[in-house]
């Protein structure tokens, strides 16, 4: 088990192979599908982010409401897949983690390659467990987007799994081919 | 047989309790067959996962927190006997307002947006549900909620297949779609398949399929068999958890059949991640 704390610098990523059993702690920020589409907007015209996207960690995620008196609600993560037309223009410019489900296709893949970043697994409908990590929640930005608006998320020992490296590791690819057989 | 009157506020009061209990009670035989997943798994990464999903299942089940943050499209399937008498308002608004209050009191998200493909923007309420009404027998009004997540919807498809295609070329499509999905919906994952019927009416059948309890077959042993065929078929896959490697891709494949015209047979397949929820009332 390795712990990591985020946001990350190029070392971190460095370090990281597809399989690592991870756990992050520090400051993440939580983004899904409506605010990928208007951070990339932003970007594409030469306007500022909602928020530094230099070494940061986004997390696909858009938690149930809080209920009174806690931190957050369920906050498991969405597939992810979804966010790669947006991913490669961010990590481009700084992004440095990502944490979703599902595995990311080429031209996401490229782009950690080229730019160094790290895509992690989190667990899929495991938003209860999740949100034990979360020790803080503030919206940031987008808030008329109810779920999906962006969230800046402290974190405390988040448990995640390397799923795809800086160096084209794969876990989607090396575990599948290892536990598949032939057709029965 | 004399009418029996039902008030569509109970309708309302049902759904509501349905959309609150689905979102933290997963249901034991979903939880026996994490279980069984769990000893069966080789993988350490996917004994890890299933352990953190039953885990989750715990936590949930003990401070109601939603077991996943995508508390679903609330889809409900109305059997409403014929010789029940509705009164007190509009029945679909009454589904609407349970929904609405569900979701509302039980801090549910909502995922649903009013306009699919320009406006985009968020109903606030998680309505309008999806409503599948049938006329039965009796004097009964029976709720279904399928409280369906968006990823795995996602993954699911239907194909118009020749009749020459056979039994075959269902499996084929069956075991390509999950490939296809590999880790996008959340495995384990259930698998419902329909065959036969039409266009919309296979999908129907899949996504009726996903209700069955847990390991329950086909009443015709040769589609119980081919359940059986296509739960190790998707299983010799090595998608495994979360679609990280191993054994246990999908917990079940249920199917259902439907007789079909003379020139067709539609395949239907719908995928439900592991956070399965369905729960069920009858007034």
């Amino acid at each position: 088990m390795k712990r990591v704390s985020a946001p990350f610098t190029d070392n971190v990523v460095q370090e990281l192979r597809a399989g690592d059993e991870v756990l992050i702690s520090g400051v993440i920020y939580a983004a899904r599908d409506a605010a990928h589409k208007r951070m990339v907007d932003l970007l594409t015209r030469g306007e500022p982010m909602p928020f530094d996207i230099k070494g940061q960690v986004i997390y696909y995620a858009g938690p149930t409401p809080t209920r009174p008196g806690e931190i957050i609600g369920s906050a498991g993560p969405t597939t992810s897949y979804r966010m790669d037309p947006y991913a490669p223009l961010l990590i481009q410019h700084g992004l440095k983690g990502m944490i979703g489900k599902g595995q990311r296709t080429e031209p996401v893949v490229e782009a950690m390659k080229k730019f160094k970043a790290v895509y992690f697994a989190a667990v899929g409908g495991a938003g209860a467990l999740i949100a034990r990590a979360v020790r803080s929640n503030k919206i940031v930005a987008y808030e008329e987007l109810g779920p999906e608006a962006v969230r800046m998320l402290e974190v405390v020992d988040f448990p995640v799994i390397v799923a795809q490296d800086c160096y084209g590791g794969d876990l989607f690819v090396e575990g599948v081919k290892k536990y598949s057989r032939p057709s029965p | 047989m004399a009418r029996r009157t039902v008030q569509t506020s109970e309708v309302t009061e049902k759904v509501k309790q349905l959309c609150m209990s689905a979102s933290w009670d997963l249901d034991d035989d979903l939880i026996n067959a994490l279980k069984e997943g769990l000893r069966i798994e080789e993988s350490p990464t996917g004994k890890q996962i299933l352990e953190q999903i039953l885990e989750n299942a715990r936590i949930s089940r003990e401070t109601k927190l939603p077991s996943c943050q995508d508390t679903g499209f609330a889809i409900i399937f109305l059997e409403i006997g014929q010789d029940v008498c509705l009164e007190g308002g509009d029945l679909t608004e009454a589904v609407y307002e349970g929904v609405r209050q569900g979701y509302g009191e039980a801090y549910l998200r909502k995922s649903i947006v009013d306009d699919p493909a320009i406006d985009r923007k968020n109903t606030r309420d998680n309505t309008p549900a999806v409503i599948h009404t049938e006329i039965v027998n009796g004097d009964r009004v029976k709720i279904v909620l399928a409280a369906k997540g968006g990823g795995s919807e996602n993954m699911s498809g239907v194909a118009m297949l020749k009749p020459a295609d056979g039994i075959e070329g269902v499996r084929k499509f069956v075991v390509e779609r999950v490939k296809k999905a590999g880790g996008n919906p959340c495995p384990p994952i259930i698998v419902g398949v329909g065959i036969g019927g039409t266009f919309e009416k296979c999908a129907l059948l899949a996504k009726k399929a996903l209700l069955r309890p847990l390991g329950s077959h086909h009443p015709d042993k040769r589609y119980a068999a081919f359940e059986t065929e296509l739960l190790r078929e998707i299983n010799a896959s090595g998608i495994g958890p979360q679609g990280l490697g191993g054994r246990v891709t999908a917990l079940a494949v249920h199917v259902e059949t439907f007789p079909c015209h003379i020139a067709s047979l539609p395949a239907a397949v719908n995928i439900n991640c592991h956070a399965s929820r369905h729960k069920e009332a009858i007034i």
